[in-house]
């Protein structure tokens, strides 16, 4: 412990603790403090009752009789559960599509090295860089010229497009590090390029396989302006989007409502990122590093 | 058979076909069908035929497209400068040797997590001209007398969405620049100190002449973030009031989608490559120096 602090801690030793509180702790707690309060904020609004809501008296940072009613009315008064729905189905399968098609075109890219492989690396990086501000006009175009308009595979199949960019990128990265001699005896014991793949590659990148996947996920699950672009009736929605656009009835704001589709909606990501938090942190900064 | 199973291009073409047909059919061909689409006068519907410049000329006399462009750019650089002055604060205050370190670093990332569009209804309700818990905060302590209108105001409602904006991008720099910064040895500062150098030295010819190399592309990252954000004007204000919060990319689905006519909506979004390009051009100087600075340690 004393050498781990040691190396972290550098020359800290030498400032004072007074002097550490009111330059690192103060503006830490400041930083913590404005980073969580919508979050907080979004929690108690969801369990508070109308009354107690749209009242200006009393202490707005406390609720005084917690309802489940917004969740209620969430529940089993909107399409809430098809939108949370269609979010898990459509996220989970861009992911898993993404990760298959990424693993085999980093793989061949690092490994393969077939003639044109780096301008096809260089290529997928720039993939990376298009935002989807500047697709959505055109590929609701090509969405709707497939038939695919209003469907839950406009979506599937487009997501993917920002997806397998960055996995890819990723996961260039982790083959990069594993040693070239274990694929050689592979090699010459017989195997072929895809059992070296699945057998010796895939279990050795572990980890690049849930970073990708983890924030590949989280992406979908983000996802925002395809959504909105390409989906119209309610129940093929995600819950993003449905939560805008559905639970927004003219001028009159369901503020509780809102809150707890807001809440609901961004759960799941933060329990799966609290589990993984490591992998989505070495994702996320692997990506920008490389 | 066989031999060809060997043949590391043949295999090379295979392994890259799912990715390949899936990135050419929904990116590449869609960037060019967008670029096309800018030429012409396409509605809902209705294919449209080539009218040149039309569309931009037309772009450019319209006082609502410059003022969009106004917003994207000033939206842009605000929001990026504070989030990357902001950034590399927390990024080295999550560096110092503090109590539940990695507890806090997990939780300072989850603004980044949580879909934008929903944290944005937080803000929204944050923002309420009614029930504003900031107005509510300011009336009690007697600063103010009546509740502010954050999205009610141009100037007002631009400097509120940015605000939305810097909270939701400042964890995703300072968790990169934290990651940057781990990178550096302690033993450098510990050389520089024996030299004498005082803490604000340390910083300013240590600290950041390292760091510079991925200052430079999570930088870039972040502008192409802001400069095409949707989401949180389409949330909080679509663009008003009276415009003023309008982005390119706002606007573009605005008139293409809700509006209907896809080649004026098509040019606005082709207009903001240019832009994207001057920042992934900089960025791409950024990494060269990179090279050079690292030399053989460079991964």
């Amino acid at each position: 412990m004393s050498q781990d602090v040691e190396d972290t801690q550098g020359m800290n030793y030498l400032v004072s603790l007074p002097r550490r509180v009111v330059i690192i702790y103060i503006p830490l707690l400041v930083f913590l403090f404005v980073l969580l309060f919508p979050f907080y904020w979004m929690g108690i609004t969801a369990f508070k009752p109308n009354a107690e809501l749209l009242s200006r008296t009393g202490n707005p940072f406390w609720v005084i009789a917690p309802t489940l009613a917004h969740f209620k009315h969430l529940l089993f008064e909107t399409a809430y559960p098809d939108w949370m729905w269609n979010t898990i189905l459509i996220s989970t399968v861009s992911t898993f599509f993404s990760l298959a098609a990424s693993v085999l075109a980093a793989y061949a890219i690092e490994r393969l090295r077939f003639s044109g492989s780096r301008q096809v690396g260089l290529s997928i990086f720039l993939a990376y860089l298009v935002p989807p501000s500047i697709l959505f006009i055109p590929l609701a175009y090509i969405v709707f010229q497939l038939g695919l308009y209003d469907t839950r595979w406009a979506l599937m199949l487009t997501y993917p497009t920002f997806l397998i960019p960055f996995c890819t990128w990723l996961l260039m990265g982790y083959f990069r590090s594993i040693p070239y001699e274990l694929e050689e005896c592979a090699l010459i014991d017989g195997a072929s390029r895809l059992q070296i793949l699945t057998k010796i590659v895939l279990p050795l990148a572990v980890p690049g396989l849930i970073s990708a996947g983890i924030f590949a996920f989280t992406l979908s699950w983000n996802e925002f302006i395809y959504a909105l672009t390409f989906i119209s009736s309610s129940e093929n929605k995600t819950v993003p989007v449905g939560v805008i656009t559905e639970l927004v009835e003219g001028d009159v704001y369901h503020w509780g409502a809102l809150m707890a589709g807001a809440l609901l909606g961004s759960v799941p990501v933060a329990v799966m990122y609290s589990f993984f938090v490591e992998y989505y942190v070495a994702g996320m900064t692997g990506a920008v590093k490389e | 058979m066989h031999r060809l199973l060997e043949n590391r291009n043949f295999l090379g073409l295979a392994f890259m076909l799912p990715a390949a047909v899936l990135l050419l059919l929904f990116l590449t061909y869609p960037l060019g069908l967008g670029t096309w689409l800018g030429f012409t006068d396409a509605k809902v519907g209705r294919a449209g035929v080539w009218v040149g410049l039309d569309n931009y000329e037309y772009l450019f006399g319209d006082a609502v497209a410059r003022l969009s462009l106004f917003n994207t750019l000033f939206y842009t650089v605000v929001a990026s400068v504070i989030k990357f002055a902001l950034g590399l604060w927390l990024a080295i205050l999550l560096n110092q040797n503090i109590p539940f370190k990695s507890a806090v670093r997990a939780v300072v990332l989850l603004p980044f997590i949580v879909p934008t569009a929903l944290s944005a209804i937080a803000f929204w309700w944050i923002y309420d001209s009614q029930f504003s818990i900031i107005s509510w905060v300011l009336v009690k302590l007697g600063w103010i007398d009546t509740y502010i209108d954050f999205l009610g105001e141009p100037w007002l409602a631009r400097l509120s969405t940015i605000a939305a904006n810097i909270w939701r991008g400042v964890p995703f720099v300072a968790i990169c620049l934290l990651a940057g910064l781990q990178t550096i040895p302690p033993s450098l500062y510990e050389a520089a100190s024996i030299d004498g150098a005082k803490p604000s030295q340390q910083f300013w010819y240590v600290t950041l002449p390292l760091l510079t190399p991925i200052i430079a592309v999570v930088m870039t990252f972040s502008v192409l973030f802001t400069f095409t954000d949707f989401q949180l004007i389409y949330v909080l204000t679509r663009g008003g009031p009276l415009n003023s919060t309008h982005l390119m990319a706002t606007l573009s689905f605005q008139r293409a989608i809700s509006g209907g006519a896809l080649g004026e909506g098509a040019a606005l979004a082709t207009a903001m490559i240019p832009f994207l390009l001057a920042a992934i051009l900089f960025s791409y100087f950024g990494l060269q120096r990179r090279a050079w600075q690292q030399g053989a340690t460079d991964k």
